[in-house]
């Protein structure tokens, strides 16, 4: 992170990708707690819907664009995990956050044109978004198609075995969100990283 | 021992003949007095005026459905118990059409053998239905319930869908059947679908909710509440159902018979096996949980800030 030299990490669609899902990501949390709480919500019921269910699709159009963007560019090859070192590299990272960065250690995996993310981190946006999200917008479409999802799982009706799931996955997101923020407030400046993400150089 | 043998096997012999006997005589539709035609699309008779077999087409409200009929609670009746005897003969006569045909309270009243029914409180209930108030006596409870087919769904039915269709059939076959409706009312019948278009999932909501559930007052005590209210009382917010104590907790899921099935330990907000309804199944256990995690959170991330600025 000691370079001056700028490196354009981010294009124009994943911007554009990003700023859509960040925007509809937080509207779906917000609203998504609110259909569980409504008593004790400031939005109605019926808006409350109608906004999570646009947002969801939102987040869909979103997820289009940053999984065709990651295989037409050569955005996709920040995403990949060497085998060597798979356990190792992320401990690495850790112990850098928890330990190291306090005692004046160097950041184990500076970012260069080669590496975008840390380990670390490229293992949480891997799950977030090749697993956390797909199954979240295909459990809430199921949800919004009601009849599609099989009647019953064992004893449990099909409807509310998705509702859950949904809903623990919207929980992990929220929980990806706060964590992602904060990270992302660890860079030259606290607002260095927010800088980059609206206008695309590091 | 030997003796115990011989009850049990005695009680098998004798419920397998009593519930033999029940329904007896709706179980040969073809060769019973009433149902040769009161079954089919078409009957014959022997017309003695001019000594010929004559076949002519039933009218298609007089068809009964010999299955329903079977499974109703009044299969131990024959028709003749309700109906004159004068029936059996054909062409019925006249004087017929003016008997005046027992009603649910004529033998449920005051009887205590069916005490946890409340037939008087129904009642009472009914009287203050919107339904009564407009068509006085004439709207009587067989309007809803046929005496030849009603079964107590609701009370015996462990399937949600089950009960929410029976019932609502009970109000459809009315308001959406223009004859039926125009037999009561001088008016049309307004369009439901056209009625209801402020709700979504409609075709979902009518599947999953009895039209009971928005449009009468909750009796507590009473299985199905009977007091149908004008439009302006029904029920348009949804937060009466969509919440953690939502209006359906005491109507519709309420029956015993549902409850028993759904028993699912840390799961135990669910009410009914068959319905999710978005917001109502709160499960404490994972609404801890998730606060436990989000504080956690925020310590960790608030504790890493602290030692940032500290070791700047
Ligand atoms: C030969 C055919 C036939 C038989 C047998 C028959 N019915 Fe009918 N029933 C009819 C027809 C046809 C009507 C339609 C009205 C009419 O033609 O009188 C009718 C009408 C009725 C009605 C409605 C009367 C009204 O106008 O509201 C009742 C009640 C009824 N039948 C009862 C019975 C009972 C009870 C039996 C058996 C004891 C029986 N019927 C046997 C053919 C039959
Ligand atoms: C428990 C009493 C009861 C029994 C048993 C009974 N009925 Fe009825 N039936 C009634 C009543 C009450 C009505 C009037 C319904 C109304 O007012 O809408 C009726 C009406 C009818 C009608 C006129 C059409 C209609 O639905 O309004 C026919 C036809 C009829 N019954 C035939 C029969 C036949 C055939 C049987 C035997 C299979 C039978 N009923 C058994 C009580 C009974
Ligand atoms: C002719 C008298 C009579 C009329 C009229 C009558 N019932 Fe019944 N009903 C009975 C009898 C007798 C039983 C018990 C049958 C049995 O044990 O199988 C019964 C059973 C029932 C049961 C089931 C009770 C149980 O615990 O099994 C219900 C519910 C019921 N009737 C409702 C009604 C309704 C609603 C009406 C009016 C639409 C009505 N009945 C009209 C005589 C009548
Ligand atoms: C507007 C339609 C309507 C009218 C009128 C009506 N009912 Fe009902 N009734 C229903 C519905 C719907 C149910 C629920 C059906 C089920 O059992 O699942 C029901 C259920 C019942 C039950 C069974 C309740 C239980 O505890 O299981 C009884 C008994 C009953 N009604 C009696 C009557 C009597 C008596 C009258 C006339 C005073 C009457 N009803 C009039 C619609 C009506
Ligand atoms: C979710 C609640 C809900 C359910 C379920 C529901 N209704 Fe309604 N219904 C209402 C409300 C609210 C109104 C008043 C609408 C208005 O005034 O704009 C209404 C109006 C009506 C009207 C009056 C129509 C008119 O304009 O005169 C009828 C009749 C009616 N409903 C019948 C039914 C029947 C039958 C069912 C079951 C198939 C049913 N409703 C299910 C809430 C409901
Ligand atoms: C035999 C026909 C019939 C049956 C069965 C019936 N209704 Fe009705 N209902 C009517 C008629 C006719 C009206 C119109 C009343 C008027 O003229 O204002 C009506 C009116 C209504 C209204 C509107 C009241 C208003 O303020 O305009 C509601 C709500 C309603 N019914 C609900 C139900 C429900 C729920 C059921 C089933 C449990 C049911 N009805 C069963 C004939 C029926
Ligand atoms: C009478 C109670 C009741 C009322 C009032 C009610 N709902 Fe529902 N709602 C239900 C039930 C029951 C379901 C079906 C749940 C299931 O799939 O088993 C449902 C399902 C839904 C669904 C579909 C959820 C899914 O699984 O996809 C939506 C969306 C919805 N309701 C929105 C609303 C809105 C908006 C309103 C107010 C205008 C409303 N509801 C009023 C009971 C109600
Ligand atoms: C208010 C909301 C958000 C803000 C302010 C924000 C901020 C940032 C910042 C500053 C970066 C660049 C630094 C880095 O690479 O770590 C970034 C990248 C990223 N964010 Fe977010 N974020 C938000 C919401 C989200 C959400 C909801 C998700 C996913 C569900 C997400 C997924 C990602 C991913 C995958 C990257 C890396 C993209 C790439 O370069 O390929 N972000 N975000």
């Amino acid at each position: 992170m000691a370079t001056s030299k700028k490196i354009y990490f981010y294009p124009v669609w994943l911007r554009i990708w990003h700023g859509l899902n960040a925007l509809g990501i937080v509207i779906l949390i917000v609203t998504g707690i609110s259909l569980q709480n409504i008593e004790s919500s400031f939005i109605g019921f019926n808006s409350a819907i109608n906004l999570h269910n646009i947002s969801g699709v939102v987040v869909t159009l979103g997820y289009l664009i940053f999984f065709v963007g990651n295989i037409i560019t050569n955005n996709s090859k920040y995403y990949i995990v060497k085998p060597k070192g798979f356990i190792k590299r992320p401990l690495k990272q850790i112990y850098y956050y928890m330990w190291g960065m306090f005692h004046n250690m160097k950041a184990p995996y500076p970012l260069s044109e080669k590496r975008k993310f840390n380990p670390l981190q490229k293992y949480f946006y891997i799950i977030v978004m090749y697993l956390v999200v797909p199954m979240v917008i295909i459990t809430g479409f199921a949800l919004l198609f009601p009849e599609i999802i099989i009647e019953n799982v064992y004893n449990l009706s099909g409807v509310f075995v998705t509702a859950i799931f949904h809903s623990a996955l919207g929980f992990f997101i929220s929980i990806f969100l706060i964590i992602h923020l904060y990270v992302a407030t660890i860079g030259k400046s606290p607002i260095d990283n927010f800088k980059s993400i609206f206008n695309g150089w590091h | 021992m030997k003796y115990r043998l011989f009850t049990l096997i005695s009680i098998i012999l004798f419920c397998t003949l009593w519930h033999h006997s029940k329904a007896q005589y709706y179980n040969d539709p073809e060769n019973h007095e009433c149902l040769k035609c009161h079954s089919g699309q078409a009957y014959t008779f022997h017309n003695e005026l001019m000594d010929l077999e004559e076949k002519k087409l039933m009218n298609p409200y007089f068809i009964l459905d010999t299955v329903a009929l079977a499974l109703g609670v009044h299969n131990l009746f024959d028709c003749t118990d309700c109906h004159s005897y004068e029936y059996v003969t054909y062409p019925h006569a006249s004087n017929l059409k003016l008997e005046s045909l027992i009603t649910c309270l004529d033998c449920h009243g005051g009887d205590e053998s069916f005490a946890s029914y409340q037939f008087e409180k129904i009642e009472e209930e009914s009287q203050k239905s919107i339904h009564y108030q407009v068509y006085g006596d004439n709207f009587t409870c067989s309007k809803c319930h046929s005496q030849h087919t009603y079964a107590a769904t609701a009370r015996t039915s462990s399937d949600v869908l089950e009960i929410v269709d029976y019932s609502n059939k009970m109000c459809l076959s009315c308001h959406n059947n223009m004859n039926k409706y125009q037999l009561v009312s001088g008016h049309e019948n307004p369009q439901l679908i056209q009625v209801h278009d402020w709700l979504p999932n409609q075709e979902l909501h009518f599947k999953h909710v009895r039209c009971i559930e928005c449009h009468t007052e909750i009796v507590d005590g009473l299985m199905v509440s009977h007091n149908i209210q004008e439009k302006a009382k029904a029920v348009k917010n949804c937060v009466e159902c969509h919440t953690t104590n939502s209006r359906l907790k005491s109507s519709l899921y309420k029956y015993q018979n549902l409850q028993k099935r759904s028993e699912t330990g840390i799961f135990n907000a669910v009410l009914s096996n068959e319905s999710y309804v978005i917001g109502t199944h709160q499960s404490p256990f994972l609404k801890l949980l998730s606060i436990i995690i989000f504080l956690a959170t925020l310590v960790g991330v608030a504790t890493h800030t602290i030692f940032r600025i500290l070791k700047k």
